[in-house]
């Protein structure tokens, strides 16, 4: 019986986008796998993100990662049989004034010198092509066109299912309480009884750096909560997603004409009752830069709002890779709150990783030892 | 009573705002207010009263045996609100519960409309006495004009001397189904016949919970209404399925019994199927809930306080379990006494003392509830619909055939992961009408109970609030900093 299963060649821990991709990544290359995930895969900020699926305006040190994601992205149902309501109208990056559009300008010369060129500046006439909608002093813009967005907690379902599909072991409601070594394995402690592994994957979220405590290296992990808004359906009126500059502010129209608004503006989260809170005075100012950017929003009905627990860490950029300390410790969390798009070619890398030693998209810049390097000496 | 008609009226902070103004939001704001507390009473309705005491105050039914005796004595509770101190705001709209984030003390922020304007004001404790809503019954075509709750048609009954035109058809079971159809044959309604769906085997369950019925305050209520609705109404027990027929509008019920087919032409059908809590407000709250087997409806956890499980709010009326006009008045007392009794105005004696000849009451007009629960227990085939086309999510026309579907091929198991697939509960009405439903089906279809299945997870705004009112929300200058992050 596979749900009896208690030692694999790889323990997953967290069944968000990152561990349950990973999981399959590693289920594809013949590893025997288990995924350990306390509540239901998605539960997190994986399956209650704005569903941006974005190369735009990324830092430098995860654009590699992010492009080997976006060609998974691309043909994501020929990967996991859903296409995860994935569509590709690309974001735009608005500049509101001439300052915001010299900053854009910076910005793509720099990225094309580095050899990268999927963003391109628009002139303030392209802008309003793209855009129709938009403010008319808004001087352009950045676009990557090959952006769009994705349903998330369909999205990490489907590699969940892939996963169990190819071989993996799949326990949710089950919650891994401490890890140890155990001889040449890794114990994994759970309220479900221990498993055994000779390699494991802390993919645990805004709950990830508990384990990276218990295995020595302590992270100055963030726990964070974004919030989003979603409006009643509105005659349909945009298509890329688009993001701004200066204000915060992230705004996307689906195809059955809801309109989502996000940004980034924080809420609180109580991440041991899996609870946030929402900050109204801060979705208000994120409903006001909707209203002086968007006329034609003001009287829509806004009909939910929610935020997400995430994992944030001070410089904004994940912890991804093999663990600093550790034979067979591999982490995979911190994705400060942009890491829905990554998931697929994370998991990816990861698996190669795990799989041959290293892997041929560079992650440097993204290891978890530039926390801990003081731990390790 | 201090009316509030604009929302500049409301004060910073209160000590307690109260969501709802049905018999127990009144009681409970009548009875916090008597013993010193700074009230806010807010319910949306433009009069005070709730569903039963709906515009008592305004109603143009005049003829007082249509509505019956119990609707009047809503007069009473609204007259003791009245002569009390609390501030009372009609026509608002509360959307969002949450601790408030600028403070740690854990008062609350709460989220209000009124006249297309928003405000967030704080409280130290509430009481939500929002009551109940019909349960959801989706049948085939229920979605055609024509169609709607026996509810609905009260409502306009009591607040507009409204009955339904032509023919009409009332179907379902519950208690309220004989008090309904009373009300709307003597106002004047053509009730052609009422379909009575209780399932016969309920009795064999009910029995037990018989001898504590027969003493009980519904028993003679129950039976003269029954009788009377009997007498004069064509009654059809034992009703097994029902379809609406009808290509853009309603035309006629086709129903079974016994075994045999039969139709019925009507130009109106009023569908009812008992009462439960409305939970959205509490749920967005987040206090938790269990699943009651009896009632099979979700109930908030409470004390024997009606405290829930987030400390500073308490859950009276029906909203806190069904149990009728009168429970829902004694239960608003009960928890008003003990939110005195957080906020330090009275002692813990003084509150036991006080709660002793209520709490009597409340056991008096608890008793018999469970034989109505088990007698009236809808039939599975009402919970969970068979007909694969039935449209159970109005607001993102979703069917049960799709719903079982996503359950059983893509392996579904709880409401808020159907929502991914199905969109099912993501539209205006948050699930308050397709909830309880898709949580029968994803049950039936896993071959498991909807306690283990569980509820959705709802977000605020529990009513929707537009961009516009929630751009030009009054900033406080902590929040202006706040925003910086
Ligand atoms: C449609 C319907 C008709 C009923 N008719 C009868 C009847 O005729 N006789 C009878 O004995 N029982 C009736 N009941 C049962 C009945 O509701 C009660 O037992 C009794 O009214 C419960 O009182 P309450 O104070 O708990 O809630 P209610 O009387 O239901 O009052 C709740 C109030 O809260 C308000 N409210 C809810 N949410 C918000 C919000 N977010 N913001 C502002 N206000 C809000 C509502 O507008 C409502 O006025 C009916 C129930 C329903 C659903
Ligand atoms: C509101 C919001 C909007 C966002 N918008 C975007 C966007 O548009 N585009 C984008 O790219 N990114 C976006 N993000 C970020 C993105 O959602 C996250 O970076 C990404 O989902 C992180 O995935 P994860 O698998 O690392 O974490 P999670 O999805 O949080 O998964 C971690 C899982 O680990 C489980 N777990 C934790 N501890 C344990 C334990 N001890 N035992 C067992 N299981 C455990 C948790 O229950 C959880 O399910 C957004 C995030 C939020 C919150």
């Amino acid at each position: 019986m596979s749900a009896e299963r208690r030692s694999a060649d790889v323990i997953v821990i967290g069944g968000g986008i990152h561990g349950c991709s990973t999981a399959l990544h590693c289920a594809l290359r013949g590893f025997s796998v288990i995924l350990i995930e306390k509540d239901h895969a998605g539960r997190h900020a994986s399956g209650v993100n704005a569903g941006g699926v974005r190369q735009l305006a990324r830092h430098v040190a995860e654009i590699p990662l992010s492009n080997t994601s976006m060609a998974i992205w691309h043909g994501i149902a020929a990967l996991i049989d859903d296409d995860c309501g994935f569509t590709s109208d690309g974001q735009v990056l608005v500049a509101e004034n001439d300052a915001d559009l010299a900053g854009c300008r910076a910005r793509v010369e720099d990225l094309n010198l580095r050899g990268f060129h999927h963003e391109e500046m628009i002139d303030a006439r392209e802008l309003r092509e793209i855009v129709p909608a938009v403010s008319e002093t808004c001087p352009g813009g950045v676009i990557s066109r090959r952006d769009g967005a994705a349903i998330p907690l369909r999205a990490t379902q489907a590699f969940k299912r892939k996963a169990a599909e190819m071989g993996a072991t799949i326990r949710e409601g089950v919650k891994v309480t401490k890890v140890e070594r155990d001889g040449a394995n890794w114990r994994v402690v759970t309220d479900a009884g221990d498993f055994l592994s000779p390699r494991i994957v802390n993919a645990a979220g805004a709950w990830a750096d508990r384990i990276a405590a218990d295995l020595g290296e302590p992270v100055p992990l963030e726990v964070i909560a974004p919030m989003l808004m979603i409006t009643a359906p509105m005659p349909a009126f945009i298509k890329p997603v688009v993001i701004l500059r200066g204000r915060k502010l992230s705004f996307k129209q689906f195809g059955n004409g809801t309109v989502l608004i996000g940004g980034g503006y924080l809420g609180r989260a109580i991440r041991d009752e899996n609870r946030t809170i929402l900050d109204w005075g801060k979705l208000a100012t994120n409903a006001k830069t909707v209203w002086d950017l968007f006329p034609i929003m003001r009287g829509a009905p806004i009909l939910r709002a929610w935020a997400g627990i995430e994992a944030r860490m001070p410089d904004d950029l994940p912890c991804f890779g093999p663990s600093a300390r550790h034979e067979g410790v591999y982490h995979q969390f911190g994705f400060s709150a942009h890491g829905f798009q990554l998931g697929p070619g994370a998991g990816a890398v990861m698996a190669e990783i795990i799989a041959t030693g290293h892997s041929n998209v560079p992650i440097d810049g993204l290891d978890i030892a530039r926390f801990t390097a003081s731990a390790v000496h | 009573m201090k009316p509030l008609t604009d929302i500049d009226q409301l004060a910073e902070h209160y000590d307690l705002a109260i969501v709802g103004a049905g018999p127990a939001g009144l009681s409970a704001a009548a009875r916090a207010s008597e013993l010193g507390l700074a009230v806010l009473l807010v319910d949306e309705n433009p009069a005070p009263g709730g569903q039963i005491y709906r515009s008592i105050t305004t109603t143009p039914v005049s003829d007082r045996a249509v509505l019956g005796a119990d609707y009047w004595r809503g007069r009473d509770i609204v007259a003791r609100l009245k002569r009390s101190a609390a501030a009372y705001a009609a026509r608002c709209t509360v959307w969002s519960i949450a601790p408030d984030v600028e403070s740690d003390a854990s008062p609350f922020e709460i989220g209000l409309s009124l006249d297309g304007r928003a405000r967030l004001i704080s409280a130290g404790q509430v009481i939500l006495a929002t009551g109940a809503q019909e349960r959801p019954f989706p049948i085939p075509g229920w979605t055609l004009p024509g169609v709607m709750t026996a509810g609905a048609a009260q409502i306009a009954l009591k607040s507009s001397a409204i009955v339904p035109k032509g023919r009409t058809v009332i179907a379902g079971c519950g208690p309220l189904l004989y008090l309904l159809a009373g009300q709307l044959a003597a106002a004047g309604a053509e009730i052609v016949a009422v379909l009575d769906t209780t399932p016969r085997r309920n009795w064999r369950a009910a029995l037990a919970a018989l001898p504590d019925f027969l003493r009980s305050p519904y028993l003679a209520k129950g039976l003269k209404l029954m009788a009377k609705a009997r007498r004069s109404l064509r009654f059809l027990g034992g009703v097994t399925s029902l379809a609406v027929e009808g290509s853009d509008r309603l035309s006629a019920i086709r129903f079974e019994r016994g075994g045999a087919s039969e139709s019925l032409a009507c130009d109106t059908l009023l569908l009812h199927q008992g009462v439960i809590p409305s939970v959205n407000l509490s749920n967005a709250a987040g206090c938790a809930h269990d699943f009651d087997p009896v009632q099979h409806c979700w109930v908030p956890q409470l004390d024997d306080w009606f405290a829930s499980s987030v400390p500073g709010i308490a859950i009276a009326g029906d909203g806190a379990g069904i149990g009728g006009a009168e429970s829902a008045a004694l239960r608003g007392e009960v928890a008003a006494l003990d939110t005195a009794r957080r906020l330090g105005r009275i002692t813990i004696p003084e509150r036991d003392d006080q709660a002793a000849p209520i709490r009597a009451a409340l056991g008096r007009t608890l008793r018999g509830r469970r034989f109505l629960d088990l007698l009236y227990k809808p039939a599975a085939q009402f919970l969970a619909p068979i007909v694969d086309d039935t449209i159970i999510c109005r607001c993102e026309e979703v069917t049960a055939g799709q719903v079982r579907d996503a359950a059983k091929r893509l392996g579904v198991t709880g409401p808020n992961q159907m929502k991914a697939f199905l969109r099912c509960g993501m539209g205006p009405c948050q699930g308050r009408l397709c909830g309880p439903t898709v949580v029968e089906l994803i049950a039936e279809a896993r071959g498991t109970t909807p306690a283990e299945v569980g509820y959705y997870r709802l977000r605020p705004p529990v009513k929707p609030v537009t961009l516009a009112e929630l751009a030009s929300l009054p900033q406080s200058e902590a929040a202006v900093k706040a925003v910086v992050r």
